[in-house]
């Protein structure tokens, strides 16, 4: 079980939650307290809006332990507005549609479940902004 | 040149080199495989009793359920005694194990060393090794989010056509030259020759990413035996092979963490360290043992390293370049993709790869003339690189 280690991640995976450098403005996501910018500390959270675009974005078949069920499902970099990149699952949108640059948004979505008695990991995944 | 090759400072020669043949070796443990790789190596530098063993392994941990591979290849190989340590950095385990060998030898500390890269693959598969192999990635925020090596290399390799405008065959050549390389290497997995339109009819991985852009992840071991000059035997029967570049470099290791995700930084840096120490440039090398675990490194590795600018390394496979007969000849055994991607142990095979054929001892694989050869390794999508420049001896 890894439920602490889930826990922890909760304002990542449900809401964005990075952080901005007091030094220099960058905004930083996922948080890891030393600007990779500047390299001063940077511990200042900062909620991103959740809006961003489609970099880039392919399909797995060969899914690992605990996504099979899922599987085949997209994966993608979505570069959010603020500037970060992250890399994510694109959901309600069928395949075709997708293109490099497309905008997307935040959803909350399950990532992964470990069977029946196991547990089910939730956390951000982005469909096509709403227009 | 740079103060590590000042005058004076011991010398680090490769005094022996064990390759075993890349497959799916289901009647052999991975103490066994690494045991062939120790015994070729060691008979391929008699006399020569290693007082430190690296280990490079990346998996055993996930797959086979083994830590403290140091001491238990360097007992199983009777080797009892010495030091030994496991090296881990994914997929540039190999030169990682490498660079700290390198190190100690240079620090005068120990004569000879011995390095064993050793990976058993195949006690696994499906969901469990895409896991296993996905552990090199960002664990919190890329594992997470369902990733495998595989997609994260068709993730590259759409937004690079998508930049450069390149055609969906682009990365092909890669795979031409490596299965044609493969043919003539007895310890390759896949020692066929594949045709432009085999690749063309390949069934989809991850779109863009087609099969024949992905290496084989089989079970394998290699080895070599490194020397201080002091200890290296006079009447050795092969021309000598020298270390004259020897590095190691980081990036972030998630792609989303990379001010440019097209930009293999720790490559790059790894490889001006390299070339720095030696006092080379990218035009000196003869022949090239790249990062090929997915066709889009291969491209992304001949522009870190200097051959050719941002989104053009594809070209160079095209044009002909990186034959056996081209400007910068690559995976010259078959690379990952045709010999095999034995992970952790991939950065020993190049370097052993290297050497053979700075000593002319290459066969049927043999690239003429050459003198001066490099080496170089990542990990996962490149979050570090290692990078080895080896010089044949003049005069031998």
């Amino acid at each position: 079980m890894e439920n602490a280690k889930h826990w922890r991640l909760r304002r990542q995976r449900y809401a964005l939650v990075g952080e901005v450098c007091p030094h220099c403005q960058e905004k930083i996501f996922p948080p890891r307290d030393v600007c990779p910018e500047c390299g001063e500390e940077a511990k200042d959270l900062f909620e991103f809006s959740g809006q961003g675009q489609v970099y880039s974005f392919t399909k797995v078949f060969d899914a690992p332990t605990g996504y099979e069920d899922s599987a085949p499902y997209t994966l993608a970099l979505v570069q959010l507005d603020e500037g970060p990149m992250v890399t994510a699952q694109l959901t309600d949108v069928p395949e075709e549609q997708i293109q490099v640059g497309m905008p997307v948004e935040m959803v909350t979505r399950k990532l992964r479940s470990d069977g029946d008695r196991g547990m089910l990991v939730y956390g951000y995944k982005f469909r096509p902004r709403a227009a | 040149m740079s103060t590590e090759n000042h005058p004076g400072s011991s010398e680090v020669w490769i005094a022996g080199v064990g390759l075993t043949p890349v497959g799916e070796h289901w009647e052999k443990s991975l103490r066994e495989i690494a045991l062939e790789a120790i015994t070729a190596a060691s008979a391929d530098a008699p006399g020569l009793r290693p007082q430190a063993v690296y280990v490079a392994n990346s998996l055993a941990l996930a797959l086979t359920g083994q830590s403290q591979l140091g001491s238990l290849l360097a007992d199983f190989a009777g080797l009892r005694g010495v030091e030994a340590v496991t090296v881990e950095a994914a997929g540039a385990s190999g030169g990682a194990a490498l660079r700290q060998a390198y190190l100690a030898l240079r620090s005068g500390a120990i004569d000879v060393a011995l390095v064993v890269g050793t990976e058993k693959v195949t006690d696994q598969a499906g969901p469990a090794l895409q896991s296993a192999l996905a552990t090199a990635s960002d664990s919190d925020y890329e594992a997470v989010q369902g990733v495998t090596p595989t997609a994260q290399a068709a993730l590259m390799m759409r937004r690079y056509l998508h930049e450069t405008g390149a055609p969906p065959d682009a990365m092909a050549g890669f795979s031409l030259v490596a299965h044609s390389n493969a043919v003539g290497n007895p310890f390759a997995m896949y020692r066929r020759a594949i045709k432009p339109e085999d690749y063309g009819r390949a069934g989809m991985l991850s779109e863009p990413l087609n099969l024949y852009d992905a290496a084989p992840v089989a079970d394998g071991a290699a080895a070599l035996i490194l020397a201080r000059s002091g200890a290296l035997s006079p009447a050795s029967l092969v021309p000598a092979v020298r270390i004259v570049g020897s590095s190691l470099a980081i990036a972030a290791i998630a792609l989303h963490d990379r001010a440019d995700p097209l930009v293999l930084g720790a490559a790059e840096r790894s490889a001006r360290l390299a070339y720095d120490q030696a006092g080379l440039r990218p035009e000196d090398i003869d022949v090239f043992e790249l990062h090929d675990a997915f066709s889009i490194y291969a491209a992304l590795s001949l522009e870190a390293a200097g051959f050719a600018e941002r989104g053009q390394g594809w070209r160079l496979a095209q044009d002909g370049e990186i034959t056996r007969q081209g400007r910068i000849p690559i995976t010259t055994f078959g690379g990952s993709k045709a010999r095999g991607d034995t992970a952790g142990a991939t950065g020993v095979y190049q370097v052993a790869e290297v050497t053979l054929q700075l000593q002319e001892r290459a066969g049927a694989n043999q690239v003429d003339g050459a003198r001066i050869g490099m080496a170089q390794c990542l990990a996962g999508t490149g979050g570090t690189a290692a990078t080895h420049i080896l010089a044949r001896s003049e005069g031998s």
